[in-house]
C-alpha cells in the first residue's frame, strides 16, 4: 500500500515534462492506469450503495426537521419539534418498549438454544449431517410462512389449533394466544416463531467454530486431570467460543431491532393491527407510510432509531471488547 | 462404573436430540396436513393425524382462484430472486476483487464506507429509500423492487475476504502473459473460484425469494405482489380459506426445500468463510 502511494505521489519525470493537461490525467489515473481500473471495478457497486443507503440516510436527515405529509420536497421548517413529538408520543415509546421485552425474550433463548444444539450435534458420532439438516430446515422458511403456520395451525385460538388440541388432553381450557394480553401470552407466539426460524442458523456458526477448536488443548486437559463435561466445557468450550459468541449476540439484538415480518403477519389482520406489541418498524410502518403519510415525523423516528442501534452496538462491541486482538 | 455413566450420558444426550429433531418438523408437517386436506378436516374438534382422503386438488383450486394471484406472484418471486442473485453477484464480486487486488490510494476508505452500511440496518433506510423510489416512478414495478436491494455489503465483504486469500501466483502468472485487470479477473479469477459464488449466491437468492418488507412496500398493485405479499394477503383478509392458505405455503416453500438441501454445503461455507465470527 504505502509503497504504491510514494510511487504516485512522487513526480514523474515524463509527467513533468508532458503538458498540464495530460500530466494531471496521468496522475489521476495512476501507474499502469490502476486508480481508473480500480473504479471500473468497485464504481458501479459504490454508486448504488450512495445511491440506494447513503443519499437516502441523507434525506432522511434532512426531512425530519420538515413538515412533510405526503411529499418528499417540504417547504416548512419545524426544527427539532418531530423529534420531541416522537419522544412525548406514547405510541413510539412503546414500540421502543417493545423491543426491549422482544431482546430480552429472544436473545438468550436462541443463543442457548443453538449453542446447546450446536454441542450435541458436534458429539455425535453418526447422523451429524441428519441432525444438522433438520435443525438447519427452518432456516429456508420465509417469516411469512412460519408466521401463518403459528397463527393459523399451531397456535391457533380455536380448538383446532396444534397447542389448544394437546392442552386439551390434559383437560386445559382454550388459550386464545394472539389476542389475550393478561398474560400476554402472544409473546409466546413471537419469541418461539423466531426460535424455530434462525436456532439453525446460529448452530450452525457455533458448530463452525467448535470444529476448529484444537483436539490438544482437550488432550492438555485431561493430562491435567480435567472431567469431561462441565469442567471441560467451562474451562475449555466455552472460552474458545468467545469471539463467535459475541458476533451471535450482536446479530441477534440487531435482527431483533429489525423485527418485522413476523409481528405483521401474526398480528394484523382484515382490521389493521392490535394497539399492543409493536416493535420499532412496525410503528414506523404504519406512521410514514400509512395514512397521512407522515414523511418528516418517520424520517425522525428512523434517524432516532438509527442513532439508538449506533449505540447499543458500538457499546455492545466496546463492553465484549470486540476487535481486540488478544487471542 | 465410569463407563456405564457414558453410555447412558449418550443414551441422553440421543433421545433429547431426536425429540428437538421430531419438534423442529411439526410445522413442517403442519403444512402439509393442511395442505392436503378439506376445510372440513382441518378445522374437525377431533385432531387426526393425517387427513382421511389426501386431497391434491387443493393445488389446481389454488391456481384457479381469481382472488389470490398466485401463479403470477411464483413468476415476480422467481424473476426476483434469480435476478438480484445474478446482480449481486457481478456487482459484489467485481468490487471485492478491486478491494482485495488494485492498489489504490483511497482503498481502504472505501472499504470501510461500504463495510459501515453493515452497520445501517435496513429498519432505518426503508423509509427513505420508499420515498427517493417513488419519486423515479419505480413503485409496483420490477426495477423498483430489484434495483435498491443489488448493493450489498455483506456479498462485497465476503468475496473481498476470499479474493484477498486467492493465491496471487495464478494471477501473476496472467500479467505475465499480458492480460490486464479485467481478462485476468474473467479468465482467471472466476473460473478458479467458483465456490464462493456459489455460497454468496445460494444465500442472496433465499434472501431474495423470502424478503418481505421492501416487496410489501414497493409491490403495491397485485401485479406486482411476491409469493410472500400473496401469501401475507391471505392470511389478514376477511374470509380465510386454510386448506388453500397451507398449500399455496408449501408450494411457496417448495423450491426452497430443493435448493436448500442440495447447496446447503454451500450456504455453510458461506456462513463460514464470511468470517463473521472471527
Amino acid at each position: 500500500m504505502s509503497a504504491v502511494a510514494e510511487q504516485k505521489t512522487a513526480p514523474h519525470p515524463e509527467t513533468a515534462a508532458a503538458p498540464a493537461g495530460a500530466g494531471r490525467w496521468r496522475r489521476l489515473a495512476g501507474p499502469q492506469n490502476r486508480n481508473v481500473w480500480f473504479w471500473v471495478f468497485v464504481g458501479p457497486f459504490a454508486l448504488g450503495l450512495l445511491v440506494f443507503t447513503y443519499v437516502p440516510l441523507g434525506w432522511s436527515v434532512y426531512l425530519s426537521f420538515f413538515d412533510a405529509h405526503n411529499t418528499v420536497s417540504p417547504t416548512e421548517f419545524v426544527g427539532l419539534d418531530n423529534y420531541t413529538a416522537l419522544l412525548r408520543e406514547e405510541a413510539f415509546t412503546d414500540s421502543l418498549w417493545t423491543f426491549a421485552v422482544f431482546t430480552a425474550f429472544i436473545v438468550p433463548t436462541t443463543f442457548v438454544l443453538s449453542l446447546s444444539l450446536a454441542l450435541m450435534v458436534n458429539r455425535l458420532r453418526r447422523a451429524q449431517a441428519f441432525f444438522r439438516s433438520v435443525f438447519f430446515l427452518p432456516a429456508a422458511c420465509s417469516y411469512v410462512v412460519a408466521a401463518l403456520i403459528w397463527k393459523m395451525s399451531l397456535f391457533n385460538g380455536v380448538r383446532f389449533g396444534l397447542a389448544n388440541t394437546v392442552l386439551g388432553w390434559f383437560g386445559a381450557e382454550q388459550t386464545a394466544w394472539l389476542s389475550t394480553t393478561d398474560p400476554p401470552w402472544y409473546w409466546l407466539v413471537i419469541v418461539t416463531v423466531r426460535l424455530w426460524l434462525q436456532a439453525g442458523f446460529y448452530m450452525i456458526l457455533f458448530l463452525a467454530a467448535l470444529q476448529r477448536i484444537s483436539p490438544a488443548l482437550y488432550e492438555a486437559a485431561a493430562v491435567d486431570g480435567a472431567r469431561p463435561g462441565w469442567q471441560v466445557l467451562r474451562h475449555i468450550t466455552l472460552p474458545q467460543l468467545r469471539a463467535t459468541s459475541v458476533a451471535v449476540v450482536l446479530l441477534l439484538v440487531i435482527n431483533a431491532f429489525q423485527a418485522f415480518d413476523e409481528f405483521y403477519n401474526l398480528l394484523s389482520d382484515a382490521r389493521g393491527y392490535p394497539p399492543y406489541a409493536r416493535p420499532p418498524l412496525v410503528y414506523l410502518y404504519y406512521t410514514a407510510l400509512g395514512q397521512g403519510q407522515n414523511l418528516g415525523y418517520g424520517s425522525a423516528g428512523a434517524v432516532l432509531l438509527a442513532l439508538i442501534i449506533a449505540v447499543v452496538t458500538v457499546g455492545q462491541a466496546r463492553w465484549f471488547g470486540l476487535g481486540r486482538k488478544e487471542d | 462404573m465410569y463407563d456405564a455413566w457414558i453410555r447412558v450420558g449418550r443414551a441422553l444426550r440421543l433421545s433429547l436430540l431426536i425429540a428437538l429433531a421430531l419438534l423442529f418438523l411439526v410445522p413442517f408437517y403442519l403444512l402439509v396436513r393442511n395442505g392436503l386436506s378439506a376445510e372440513a378436516d382441518i378445522t374437525a374438534p377431533d385432531w387426526t393425524f393425517f387427513p382421511s382422503t389426501l386431497h391434491w386438488s387443493n393445488v389446481t383450486e389454488l391456481f384457479e382462484d381469481s382472488t389470490v394471484p398466485m401463479a403470477r406472484a411464483l413468476l415476480n418471486s422467481a424473476l426476483i430472486a434469480v435476478l438480484t442473485t445474478l446482480g449481486t453477484l457481478l456487482l459484489a464480486s467485481l468490487a471485492g476483487y478491486g478491494l482485495a487486488r488494485i492498489p489504490y490510494r483511497y482503498a481502504q476508505h472505501v472499504f470501510y464506507a461500504i463495510l459501515g452500511t453493515l452497520m445501517i440496518p435496513a429498519a432505518v433506510t426503508f423509509v427513505p429509500t420508499f420515498v427517493l423510489v417513488s419519486s423515479l416512478g419505480w413503485v409496483s414495478t420490477l426495477r423498483g423492487l430489484i434495483v435498491p436491494t443489488l448493493f450489498s455489503a455483506f456479498a462485497c465483504f465476503v468475496f473481498r475476504q476470499y479474493f484477498l486469500g486467492f493465491p496471487r501466483e495464478l494471477e501473476d502468472a496472467a500479467r505475465v502473459d499480458g492480460l490486464g485487470y479485467w481478462r485476468t479477473y474473467w479468465r482467471v479469477v472466476v473460473p478458479n473460484t467458483r465456490p464462493v459464488f456459489a455460497a454468496v449466491g445460494t444465500i442472496v437468492f433465499i434472501g431474495a425469494w423470502n424478503s418481505f418488507l421492501w416487496p410489501l412496500v414497493i409491490g403495491q398493485d397485485r401485479q406486482a405482489w411476491t409469493v410472500q405479499v400473496a401469501l401475507a394477503s391471505f392470511t389478514t383478509s376477511q374470509v380465510i380459506r386454510l386448506h388453500e392458505l397451507f398449500i399455496a405455503a408449501a408450494v411457496s416453500i417448495l423450491p426452497l426445500l430443493v435448493v436448500f438441501l442440495f447447496l446447503q454445503r454451500w450456504i455453510v461455507a458461506g456462513v463460514e468463510r464470511s468470517g463473521i465470527d472471527e
